[in-house]
């Protein structure tokens, strides 16, 4: 049976594709208002479903009302209504910023990236929200697939050379990964005759076709997702597309799949998945969030140290496994704090990536060594960077500071005391990043700043509400679900001494690690730290090759196949 | 040995030979055959599967292969927008090569 309010979810998949062809045959010049009165209207679902699933849960809609195996249902639990409607408010936001980009002014010709930017972005918003509320393996197959197709394009609006080569070595290495989950998918109707999640969830067992599957369809979404050592794709693709493109790419894209890991591991097959393979995810993560951030530092645009910060960031995404799933089963409060970081990360993101991308349109390049005097040129769009980057250490109340303290919580009742040191370790490397950005902002200009270009007003409030709104994710603790005893006052003496210890190695790191010394001369300290960061930079060159990042998509696939079947 | 379990294995074949291509091969346009063969490995295992699942006196279970007629199109439109990519490409550089790393030549 379909719950009351189910059709809304129909509706949120419906609507930004409608949007889309109506933009499509609309062409260039209506494109834009099309797009903001999709947002409008997809904002409202969003709000309407979070509405519904306050009065009555989980939310079902059976398509056509036939129920499965026979039909599909669209299904939209806690997780599921809280990534729709933050997505909702990441695709207006960012709708808010691109106003300005791509606009076809009366009197100029159409340009095809105007009209490419809009229809890609209403596809990928709807491709997501049925990667949210699809109930069914293979429908998510083909929502993975959307999703990716109307990634591609994103990344070479530009139509240069680079970017070209960038997207087709993204897509080249999605559809290695959406072959290998189709693989997983098909056997798992092979072995059980269904692909319902809830149906599966009931009859699949701990036996070689169940492990083969999952292995064979994780790896496939961590192509997808771009997790260590699967990044070959990520960096030249979110640095290159022109930033309102890149917002959507690292903020939103990489969400779906990674969504639909944790679908699979905590929903669908706990029982096979097992406590070891989930270390092995989590260990995946830490080794993405020191490689990450430590490449982020050597980076000499600023684009390009935010696309690291995006690998890094990932790596967050998957400390929550271990966590989640124990050998006492699956616990909640781990998930919760995965969905919270992914939309922090989401919303935060975005904000530094427009900030860059603004930084780029008013100063004429991104050279982070060539930032001086850009704190007092574009202050709200330094500000929404460096806001951004806060939030995401997690040491102010928002979005990531929650999303640490449940994992901290939950390492603690679970007795896995290394992961608490990788919770608080990583917020370490985020802090050397956004102290290097601040060192090289705030310092003054050896001449005047050259002719500054002007740019939108709006974008740069965009990004700064974005920014914003990831730190105001704490409302979730003061007002809603999670409890309010999660959140200590800042200014306490141990709130405030973790902070400051978070920055001090923070900036040790950016000092020891960036190309150009922050400060002071060095010595053979930092001739030491500086051979070390060339070897990681060597070794994230040389992983991002394409046999390598292929094989170890096959030696990962192996592991997690002998792990699942030694558990 | 059953015509089911030789379907089997003529799609592990066919996968494997797809995965060997795409770890191998440096061309883009081979990648693309490459994934498309390892893609058909994966149909003829689904079509494998429908006729071993066949219940209640059916010839075979009809849910794969309205399955496979939605993947076939997928990976059609993927293939389609992957060889429009390397078009566009020589178009713009004279070289189909996904060879060295753009972020050495510093992009925008």
């Amino acid at each position: 049976m379909s719950t009351p309010g189910g059709l809304l979810l129909a509706l949120a998949v419906l609507l930004p594709f409608v949007g889309m062809l109506l933009g499509l045959v609309a062409g260039g010049r209506h494109v834009r208002r099309i797009a903001f009165v999709t947002m409008l209207v997809g904002l409202s679902i969003a709000v309407g479903i979070s509405w519904a699933w306050l009065q009555v849960g989980e939310l079902v809609y059976l398509l056509g009302d036939w129920s499965p195996p026979l039909g599909i249902a669209l299904r939209a639990d806690g997780p599921a209504v809280a990534m729709i409607l933050a997505v909702a408010g990441v695709v207006c936001g960012i709708g808010l910023y691109a106003r300005a980009d791509f606009d076809t002014p009366a009197g100029s010709t159409e340009s095809r990236a105007t009209l490419s930017y809009w229809l890609l972005l209403l596809a990928v918003w709807g491709s997501l929200n049925l990667v949210f509320v699809s109930g069914d393996l293979f429908t998510l197959y083909v929502a993975l697939e959307l999703l990716t197709f109307a990634g591609v394009p994103l990344v070479c609006l530009a139509g240069s050379g680079e970017t070209l080569r960038a997207a087709l070595r993204y897509l080249l290495f999605a559809l290695c990964g959406s072959v290998l989950y189709l693989l997983g998918a098909v056997l798992l109707y092979g072995g059980y005759g269904t692909l319902d999640m809830r149906l599966l969830a009931e009859i699949v067992e701990a036996e070689p076709i169940a492990w083969t599957a999952l292995a064979l369809m994780t790896v496939g979404l961590l192509a997808k997702t771009a997790l260590f050592p699967l990044h070959i794709w990520l960096p030249p693709a979110h640095g290159g597309a022109p930033a309102a493109a890149s917002a959507v790419l690292s903020a939103l894209v990489i969400k779906g799949s990674w969504f639909l890991v944790l679908r699979l591991w905590c929903d669908v097959m706990p029982g096979v998945a097992g406590a070891s393979a989930a270390q092995l995810l989590g260990g995946l993560g830490a080794a993405a969030i020191v490689v990450g951030s430590v490449v982020a530092l050597r980076q000499q645009r600023l684009k390009l140290l935010v696309a690291y910060s995006t690998v890094a960031q990932i790596g967050y995404l998957f400390l929550m496994f271990p966590m989640a799933l124990t050998d006492t089963g699956v616990h909640d409060a781990a998930v919760a704090a995965g969905v919270l970081q992914a939309i922090s990360h989401a919303t935060a993101k975005a904000g530094m990536f427009m900030a860059a991308g603004l930084v780029y349109a008013a100063l004429g390049h991104d050279r982070i060594d060539d930032l001086a005097g850009a704190a007092r040129a574009l202050p709200i769009t330094v500000l929404a960077f460096l806001i951004g980057g806060v939030a995401l250490m997690g040491v102010l109340p928002g979005g990531a500071y929650l999303a640490k303290k449940l994992l901290l919580d939950a390492a603690d009742t679970s007795g896995q005391w290394v992961w608490t040191w990788v919770l608080q370790g990583g917020a370490v490397f985020t802090a050397g990043y956004v102290v290097l950005i601040l060192v090289r902002v705030l310092r003054r200009p050896a001449q005047p700043l050259a002719e500054l270009k002007p740019v939108s007003m709006l974008s740069q409030w965009a990004a700064l509400g974005l920014s914003l709104a990831s730190l105001g994710l704490a409302l979730t603790a003061v007002l809603g679900p999670l409890p309010a005893s999660l959140v200590s006052n800042p200014l306490s003496p141990k709130e405030l001494g973790n902070t400051l210890v978070v920055l001090a190695v923070g900036t040790l790191l950016a000092w020891g690690l960036a190309r150009r010394p922050l400060f002071g001369a060095g010595g053979a300290l930092r001739a030491a730290t500086q051979a070390l960061a060339r070897g990681f930079e060597q070794g994230d060159h040389f992983i991002r090759r394409w046999p390598s990042a292929m094989v170890a998509m096959l030696g990962i696939a192996a592991v997690f196949g002998w792990l699942l079947a030694r558990a | 040995m059953s015509i089911e379990t030789l379907f089997g294995l003529g799609a592990a074949a066919l996968v494997g030979i797809g995965l060997y291509g795409l770890i191998v091969l440096a061309h883009p346009l081979r990648k693309i055959i490459a994934f498309n063969v390892m893609g058909s490995g994966v149909f003829v295992l689904f079509g494998a599967l429908a006729k071993r699942g066949a219940g209640a006196g059916l010839h075979a279970d009809p849910v794969p292969q309205a399955l496979l007629i939605t993947a076939i199109v997928v990976a059609f439109a993927a293939s389609a927008l992957a060889v429009a990519l390397i078009v566009r490409l020589i178009e713009s550089t004279d070289s189909a090569s996904l060879a060295g790393d753009p972020l050495d030549e510093g992009t925008h």
